[in-house]
C-alpha cells in the first residue's frame, strides 16, 4: 500500500483545500520526513458522488461521512486525525498492535490492509502473534502430508500450480510470508519495510528489504542479498522460461549492501508485497543456479534436489509421488522447526486422502479436501483428525456470454461483433440470478466450506460491498421473464420472437460442480429455461491451446462455471480482469482474460481509476464499485465464497492461511501430546 | 523357426515406426495443454503459458516435432517431461520396480486363481464348484476396480484396521520387516487387481477346456487308462492353452503399463498413474515414451505369443 | 448365413433337421440360460416400459430427502441431492443396456472379421491386420478418445441429434476400442484350427475359403469369442461411466448405471443403498448375459453330448 502515501484517507475532502497547505500540516511529527500515508497531495480528489451507485459499505460511508462533515480547524477530517492519533499511539505504546488491527476492522479494513497501513503511517509492522508453543528444536516426530495431487518439481520458478509451490515451499524460503490473519510473516527479511525504516519510499516507488544476517543455505553457504538479485535475474530472462517472469519483469532489484536489496517499481504500486513474498516468492541459491540461468535452466542437478534455507532439508524426491526432508539443526528461527522428518505423498483423490487422515490416521495433513460436506462430518465421527477451514477470497460463480456463441464471424465463435440472442436481455440475466439456489448448494454440498455470497469479490473484507443482496425465487423470475415477453411455448419452454429459452451450461469437472449443475438445471427447468449440461475434462477447460473448442476462454457455451483463485489479499490482478481492453477474441489467441466478454465504459473507469489511486479507501471504494457494477450487469452469478479445506489430526496444530499455500507456515506448525 | 523369429523381428522395425508415428499424431492432436494449471493463477499473465508452449516448441508443426522426437529417440533420448522438466527415462525407471512388483503379483495370482479353477471347473461343468466359481467370476468383471477398492479399503483399513491403503514407495524399515510391510502395503491392491483379472481369465480357461475335453483324442487317452489328472494335464491342457496364451500375452505388456485406476486408489507410485496425470497435462513426451515402450512390448508378446502356439501346436506352421 | 442352409452334398440326415432348431433344443437343455435369457427379456421389458408405469422424475431434486433408504415413496431410496434412484436407474438402464450390448456386438463383429481374416491370410495381409491390432493395442484411449470426441462429436450431433450422436460414438468408440482381444483370439484359434484333418478335409473336397471359414472352423472358434463378449458387455457399461466422468459420454446428469455407482462410491457407508442398486443392476445383467452366453456355447458346439 506504499503508493497510497502521500494521499489522504478520506474520500470526500473538499477539491478547494490547498494541497500544499496540507502536507504542511499532516507531515509527521517527529521528523520531516517521510510524509504520513494519510496526508493528500492530490488536488482532485474523487467523490463518491461523482459515482451514481452507491459506492461504500454502509458502514465505511458513514464512517467518512462524519468524518467529511466534521472538519476541524486545519481543513483535515476527523478520520485522517483518528487514524493519525492511533498510529501515535501506537507508536507510543499506548495503544497496542492488535487493539489498533481491531479498530481498523471496525473501518472495514482487513488485517493485511491494516498493518500495512501502519507500517505506511510510520509504524514499523510487527509479525502477527506467534502461536508456536514448543520450546526446543526438534522431538516432534515425523509429519506425514498427503497432497492428493503430487509436486511434480521443486523449483519456485517452475512451478505451474499450487501444488508445485507447495512442495518448493518445504525447503526454500521467501522474505516473508502471510499467516492465518494475513499479517505479514517475516521469514528471511530481517523486518518489514516501513517508511520509518526507510523500507518503503515516500513516493510508492521502492522497497527496502533488509535481510535476516546469519541465514545459511543448507549447504553452509551464507544467505545474502546477491542470492535474491540473482532470483530476480533468473526470473525474468525468458530463455529460462520460468512461469515467475510476470512478477519479476516489471521490477528493478538491486544490491544495496550484503544484507539490504532494494526494489524499484516502473509506477507506483499500491500493493508492493508481491516479488519474493509467499510460496511463490521463494528464493533458490545463486551459487547454485547461476550457471543455469537461460536456455540451460532445465539441466541445473538442484531442480531436482532443492538446496535452501528452510526449516527441513532435503532428501528425497519422486515426481508425483513423495517429497521426504528431515530437520535444518541449523534453521534460522528459535525452536523450529518441531518435525523431525518430514514426508509428503501425493496421488489418489481427496476422499481418500480425508480418510486416511480423519478416519485411520495414517496421515496428518490432508491438502486441499474438496469434498461434500455430508461425507466429511461422517468421517469426522469418532475419528482421528478433523477438517479446518481458512478464509480467503475465492469465489465459485457462473459467468454468462454476452456475444453468441452459435454464430459464427470471420471464424470466431462468441465474436465481439455478435451480440448473445437470449443473455443480452437483462430480464433474463436477472431471472437466471434468482434461479441459483445459493442456500441449498451450501447446505448439499460446500457446507462449513463455503459461505453465501452476492459479490463477485469477496476479500480481503475491506473491498467487499454491502450494497448488494441476492434472492432465490423460481416464481419471481418467472414473473420477470413473463413480463419481458418470454412466454411458455408448447413444451413448457419459454420463447419469444421465435428464439427458445435454451442455455448450454458448461464447468470443469469436479463432484460439486456437477452436483451445483444439477441443482442449477432443475430451477431453470422450473421456471421454463432449458438448460443443456455439459461438463469438460479440466486440463482441456483450462488449456490455452488455441485449438481447443472446449476452452474457458473460447466460452463456446452460454454459461459457465469455475473459480479463479485469489493467491493475494489485494484484488487489483482479480478486477483488472474484466476491463473492456481484455476480451478474449480470436486476435488475441484467446488470451485476453476477459472471458464474459463484457463491456461497461463505467466498470472500465472505475479499474483505471482504482489502479492509478494510492488513497486506501477511495481505490477500496473504487473496486466495491466495480464489484457492484458487475453484479448489477449480472455478469457473474456468484455461487459461493469458498473457504480453503483441510483434513488435519486431532494432534496436529497447523497454521493454515486463506491467503497463502498451505505449506507456507510450515515453521509453525507443532503437535501437542493431547488432541 | 529362427530365420522367422529374425523375420518378424525386422518386420517389427518399420511397423513400429508407423505405430510410433501415429501415437504422436494422435497425442499432437488431442486437445489440451501442460500448462492449464496457470490459467486460473493470477499472478501468471497469459501470455507466459504462449511463451512456454512456444520454447517447449508445441507450436511448431506435427510433423517436425515427430522428426524432433524421433531423431532423440534413435540416439536414446527420451526427452523431458514438460510438468516436472526431468527426463523422462528417469521417470519410468523411478516407478518401474513398484508397477513390476505390484502388477506382476497381481497377474501372478490371477494365473494361479484362473487356471486351476478353470481347468477344475470345466472338468465339472455343472456341478456345485463349477457353479460357485462361476458366480465369483461374473461378481468379479461386473464390478469395477474402482469400487471393490473402496470396498476393500473400507473393510481392511477402516473397519479392521488390518492394513494400510496409501503405499509408500520406500519403506523405512530393513530386514524382515521391511519385507513384512512390503507385503502387507500390496495385498490390497493385489488382491483387486488380481481378482479382476482372475474373474475373467477363470471363464477364458473354463471355456478353452471345455472345447478339448470331450475330444476324441482326450478320450483315447483315458481309454489308455491314463489317470484323470495326467489326461487333463498332458494332453487336454495344451491345447486348451492356446487361448489362454493369447490372453496372457495380451496382459503381459500391462505388466509394465501398470493398471491406471488401481493405482489411483492405492497411491501407487507406478506408470499407470504416472501415464494418467501425464495425460491429464498433456505432458506429451512422457505420453509418448511409455506408450511407445508400451507399443514395443504389445508386438514383442505378440510374436513370443506366436511361437508358443508352434510349440503348444505343432501344426502350426511357421512361414 | 446363407451358405449354411445350403444342402451339403454329404449330407446324410433326416431332411427335417435344421441345424439352428438343433441348436435351440441343446440352448433349451441349458437351465440356467433359459432362465437368464427369461430374466434378461425382463429387464429390457423394466427399463423400456418402466417410465410409463414409475412416473417419478429423474432429476427432481428434494432436498428434504436426501439419502433416504429404500421406502414406499422411493424403492430404491433417493441419492445426496434427493433424486428418487429407481426413476434414475429405469432411464439410465436404457442407455447402459443398450452401450452395452452395442458395443459388444461392435467388437465381437470387428474383432471376429479381422481376426479371421488374419488367421487365414498366410501372407501381408494377415501381417497388416496384426499390425493395425498391435497399433489398437498400444494407442493410449483417453487422449484418443478426447480427439475423437473433440473431431466428430459436433458432427454426429448435428445429424442424429444430442443423443443420438453421443450414443452412437460411444459405441463405436468402446467397441472398438475392445475389438483387439477378440482378434488376436479368433487368429489364434483360426492358426490351429486350419490345419486341422476336418479342415483339410473340407479343403480336399474343393470347399471355398469362404465357406471354410464359416462352416468349419468359425463353429470351432466360437467359445472363446462368446465368452469375450459377454465379458465386454461388463466392461462396456462401466466403461461407459468412465467416458462420462471424463465429460466424453453423455451428459453429467445422464443416470447411466456405472455413472450411478460411480457417484455412490464416496458415500458408501453413508448410504450403501445408493451403490447396492446399481451394482446389482449390473450384475444381474451381466450374469444373465453370461449365462445365457455358456448356454450358447454348449449348444453350437456339437460334440456336446446334452
Amino acid at each position: 500500500m506504499q503508493s497510497a502515501i502521500p494521499r489522504r484517507f478520506d474520500a470526500s475532502g473538499p477539491p478547494d483545500c490547498q494541497s500544499d497547505v496540507r502536507r504542511s500540516v499532516f507531515l509527521p511529527k517527529q521528523k520531516s520526513q517521510p510524509p504520513s500515508i494519510l496526508l493528500i497531495v492530490d488536488s482532485q480528489p474523487l467523490t463518491f458522488e461523482a459515482f451514481n451507485v452507491p459506492l461504500t459499505g454502509e458502514q465505511l460511508g458513514r464512517r467518512l461521512r462524519r468524518a467529511s462533515n466534521t472538519k476541524n480547524r486545519t481543513g483535515t477530517t476527523m478520520l485522517d486525525t483518528e487514524l493519525r492519533t492511533m498510529i501515535d499511539e501506537v507508536k507510543d505504546g499506548r495503544m497496542d498492535r492488535r487493539g489498533f488491527v481491531q479498530r481498523m476492522l471496525a473501518f472495514g479494513l482487513t488485517a493485511p490492509m491494516a498493518t500495512q497501513i501502519l507500517a505506511i503511517g510510520g509504524v514499523a509492522m510487527a509479525e502477527g502473534p506467534s502461536v508456536y508453543k514448543p520450546t526446543k528444536r526438534g522431538g516432534g516426530g515425523a509429519l506425514k502430508l498427503l497432497w492428493w495431487q503430487g509436486p511434480t518439481l521443486l523449483n519456485p520458478h517452475f512451478a505451474t500450480g499450487t501444488k508445485d509451490q507447495d512442495g518448493s515451499r518445504l525447503f526454500y524460503e521467501p522474505l516473508a510470508c502471510w499467516d492465518a490473519d494475513g499479517n505479514m510473516k517475516l521469514v528471511l527479511a530481517a523486518e518489514i519495510p516501513s517508511l520509518e525504516n526507510g523500507g518503503l519510499s515516500a513516493d510508492g516507488m521502492s522497497v527496502t528489504w533488509k535481510l535476516k544476517p546469519g541465514v545459511k543455505w543448507h549447504d553452509g553457504k551464507p544467505f545474502t542479498a546477491d542470492d535474491v538479485v540473482f532470483n530476480w535475474e533468473y526470473a525474468r530472462d525468458p530463455a529460462t522460461a520460468t512461469v515467475t517472469i510476470g512478477v519479476h519483469r516489471d521490477i528493478t532489484v538491486e544490491k544495496v549492501d550484503d544484507l539490504t536489496v532494494r526494489i524499484t517499481f516502473k509506477k507506483p504500486t499500491p500493493f508492493w508485497a508481491d516479488a519474493f513474498v509467499g510460496a511463490p516468492g521463494s528464493i533458490i541459491p545463486k551459487h547454485l543456479f547461476a550457471e543455469y540461468k537461460g536456455a540451460k535452466s532445465r539441466e541445473a542437478p538442484n531442480n531436482l534436489s532443492p538446496v535452501g534455507t528452510g526449516p527441513y532439508k532435503f532428501v528425497e524426491f519422486k515426481p508425483g509421488d513423495v517429497i521426504r526432508g528431515e530437520l535444518n539443526p541449523d534453521y534460522h528461527m528459535p525452536n523450529r522447526p518441531h518435525f523431525d522428518t518430514i514426508e509428503m505423498k501425493g496421488g489418489g483423490d481427496a476422499v481418500s486422502a480425508a480418510r486416511a487422515v480423519i478416519q485411520t490416521g495414517e496421515y496428518d495433513f490432508g491438502w486441499n479436501i474438496q469434498v461434500e460436506d455430508d461425507v466429511l462430518l461422517r468421517l469426522e465421527k469418532g475419528g482421528k483428525g478433523k477438517t479446518v477451514y481458512a478464509v480467503g477470497g475465492d469465489t465459485e460463480f457462473i459467468a454468462l456470454n454476452f456475444t453468441d456463441p452459435n454464430t459464427e464471424v470471420d471464424g470466431e465463435r462468441s465474436s465481439m461483433k455478435t451480440k448473445h440472442p437470449l443473455l443480452s436481455d437483462p430480464a433474463v440475466r436477472k431471472a437466471l440470478s434468482m434461479l441459483v439456489d445459493r442456500e441449498a448448494v451450501k447446505k448439499v454440498i460446500y457446507g462449513r466450506a463455503g459461505r453465501v455470497t452476492p459479490n463477485f469479490l469477496n476479500g480481503p473484507e475491506k473491498f467487499v460491498s454491502k450494497n448488494t443482496s441476492w434472492e432465490f425465487s423460481i416464481e419471481k423470475a418467472s414473473k420477470l421473464l413473463d413480463e419481458a415477453g418470454w412466454k411458455p411455448g408448447a413444451d413448457g419452454i419459454r420463447e419469444k420472437d421465435g428464439k427458445k429459452l435454451k442455455l448450454l451450461y458448461q464447468t470443469a469437472i469436479n463432484g460439486p460442480r456437477q452436483k451445483t449443475q444439477a441443482i442449477v438445471k432443475q430451477a431453470c427447468q422450473k421456471a421454463g429455461i432449458d438448460v443443456e449440461l455439459k461438463s469438460v475434462v479440466a486440463s482441456v477447460f483450462f488449456s490455452s491451446d488455441v485449438a481447443n473448442p472446449d476452452t474457458y476462454a473460447k466460452f463456446y457455451a452460454d454459461l459457465e462455471m469455475f473459480q479463479i483463485p485469489m493467491s493475494q489479499p489485494d484484488p487489483a490482478q482479480h478486477m483488472r480482469r474484466y476491463h473492456s481492453r481484455n476480451v478474449a477474441t480470436k486476435e488475441n489467441k484467446w488470451q485476453g482474460v476477459n472471458f464474459p466478454r463484457w463491456v461497461n465504459k463505467v466498470y472500465d473507469a472505475a479499474i483505471d481509476a482504482a489502479e492509478a489511486e494510492t488513497d486506501l479507501v477511495k481505490r477500496a471504494a473504487l473496486y466495491i464499485k466495480a464489484n457492484d457494477i458487475m453484479m448489477q450487469d449480472i455478469v457473474f452469478i456468484p455461487v459461493m465464497h469458498r473457504l480453503k479445506v483441510e483434513a488435519c489430526a486431532n494432534t496436529l496444530r497447523p497454521v493454515v492461511s486463506g491467503w497463502a499455500n498451505e505449506t507456507d507456515n510450515l515453521f509453525d506448525w507443532y503437535r501437542e501430546a493431547t488432541g | 523357426m529362427s530365420q522367422y523369429v529374425l523375420r518378424r523381428l525386422l518386420i517389427a522395425v518399420p511397423s513400429l515406426l508407423g505405430i510410433s508415428l501415429v501415437l504422436y499424431i494422435v497425442l499432437a492432436l488431442a486437445p489440451g495443454d501442460p500448462f492449464s494449471e496457470l490459467a486460473t493463477n493470477p499472478n501468471v499473465p497469459p501470455e507466459v503459458a504462449a511463451a512456454l508452449r512456444a520454447k517447449f516448441g508445441l507450436d511448431d508443426p506435427i510433423y517436425l516435432r515427430y522428426l524432433h522426437w524421433l531423431a532423440a529417440m534413435v540416439q536414446g533420448d527420451w526427452g523431458f517431461s514438460f510438468v516436472s522438466r526431468m527426463n523422462v527415462d528417469t521417470l519410468i525407471l523411478q516407478r518401474l520396480p513398484t508397477t513390476l512388483y505390484v502388477i506382476g503379483s497381481a497377474q501372478i495370482l490371477a494365473l494361479l486363481i484362473a487356471i486351476p479353477v478353470g481347468v477344475y471347473a470345466a472338468t465339472r461343468p455343472y456341478s456345485i464348484f463349477d457353479q460357485i466359481a462361476n458366480t465369483f467370476a461374473f461378481i468379479g468383471f461386473s464390478l469395477p476396480t474402482f469400487f471393490t477398492g473402496l470396498l476393500f479399503i473400507l473393510v481392511f483399513s477402516i473397519t479392521l484396521d488390518w492394513l494400510p491403503f496409501v503405499y509408500s514407495s520406500d519403506i523405512k524399515a530393513t530386514g524382515i520387516r521391511w519385507l513384512f510391510e512390503q507385503i502387507r502395503q500390496a495385498i490390497m491392491p493385489v488382491m483387486v487387481l488380481g481378482l479382476f483379472q482372475a474373474a475373467s481369465m477363470t471363464r477364458f480357461v473354463r471355456s478353452a477346456m471345455l472345447d478339448v475335453i470331450r475330444l476324441d483324442y482326450v478320450t483315447t487317452a483315458r481309454a489308455k487308462g491314463l489317470g484323470q489328472p495326467r489326461v487333463i494335464v498332458k494332453h487336454a491342457m495344451r491345447n486348451a492353452m492356446i487361448p489362454v496364451v493369447t490372453l496372457v500375452a495380451l496382459q503381459m505388456p500391462a505388466v509394465f503399463g501398470g493398471a491406471i485406476v488401481t493405482e489411483q486408489i492405492f497411491r501407487i507410485p507406478g506408470i499407470g498413474s504416472l501415464l494418467i496425470s501425464s495425460i491429464l497435462s498433456n505432458d506429451t513426451p512422457v505420453v509418448m515414451a511409455v506408450t511407445f515402450v508400451f507399443a514395443c512390448l504389445v508386438v514383442l508378446f505378440n510374436l513370443i505369443a506366436d511361437i508358443l502356439y508352434g510349440w503348444l501346436d505343432p501344426r502350426i506352421s511357421f512361414r | 448365413m446363407a451358405g449354411l442352409t445350403l444342402a451339403s452334398p454329404s449330407a446324410e440326415r433326416r431332411p427335417a433337421w435344421s441345424p439352428w432348431r438343433e441348436t435351440w433344443r441343446r440352448y433349451r437343455r441349458h437351465k440356467l440360460a433359459v432362465v437368464s435369457a427369461f430374466l434378461l427379456i425382463v429387464l429390457i421389458a423394466a427399463v423400456v416400459f418402466g417410465p410409463f408405469v414409475w412416473r417419478v422424475s429423474i432429476n427432481e431434486i428434494d432436498f428434504s430427502a436426501r439419502l433416504e433408504g429404500p421406502s414406499l415413496a422411493h424403492p430404491f431410496g433417493t441419492d445426496d441431492l434427493g433424486q428418487d434412484i429407481l426413476a434414475r436407474m429405469i432411464y439410465g438402464g436404457r442407455i447402459s443396456l443398450a452401450v452395452g450390448l452395442a458395443a459388444m456386438a461392435v467388437a465381437v463383429l470387428v474383432g471376429t472379421l479381422i481376426g479371421a481374416l488374419a488367421g487365414m491370410s498366410r501372407g501381408a495381409l494377415g501381417h497388416a491386420l496384426m499390425w493395425l491390432t498391435d497399433l489398437f493395442l498400444s494407442l493410449p484411449q483417453l487422449p484418443l478418445l478426447l480427439l475423437l470426441i473433440y473431431l466428430f462429436r459436433d458432427g454426429l450431433k448435428a445429424v442424429f441429434g444430442p443423443e443420438g450422436g453421443i450414443f452412437i460414438l460411444i459405441v463405436l468408440v468402446i467397441g472398438g476400442l475392445r475389438w483387439m482381444p477378440v482378434a488376436r483370439l479368433v487368429r489364434a484359434q483360426f492358426l490351429s484350427l486350419r490345419e486341422k484333418e476336418f479342415v483339410e478335409a473340407a479343403r480336399a473336397l474343393g470347399a471355398s475359403p469362404l465357406r471354410q471359414v464359416v462352416r468349419h472352423i468359425l463353429p470351432n472358434a466360437v467359445g472363446p469369442v462368446i465368452i469375450a463378449g459377454t465379458i465386454d458387455v461388463a466392461a462396456a457399461i462401466i466403461a461407459e461411466s468412465t467416458l462420462s466422468f471424463l465429460g466424453l459420454g453423455f451428459p453429467p446428469d445422464t443416470p447411466t448405471w456405472g455413472r450411478l455407482l460411480f457417484d455412490a462410491k464416496d458415500f458408501l457407508d453413508i448410504g450403501p443403498h445408493w451403490a447396492l442398486f446399481p451394482g446389482g443392476a449390473i450384475f444381474v445383467a451381466v450374469v444373465a448375459i453370461n449365462f445365457i452366453g455358456d448356454g450358447m456355447r454348449d449348444a453350437l458346439d456339437a460334440r456336446r453330448v446334452i
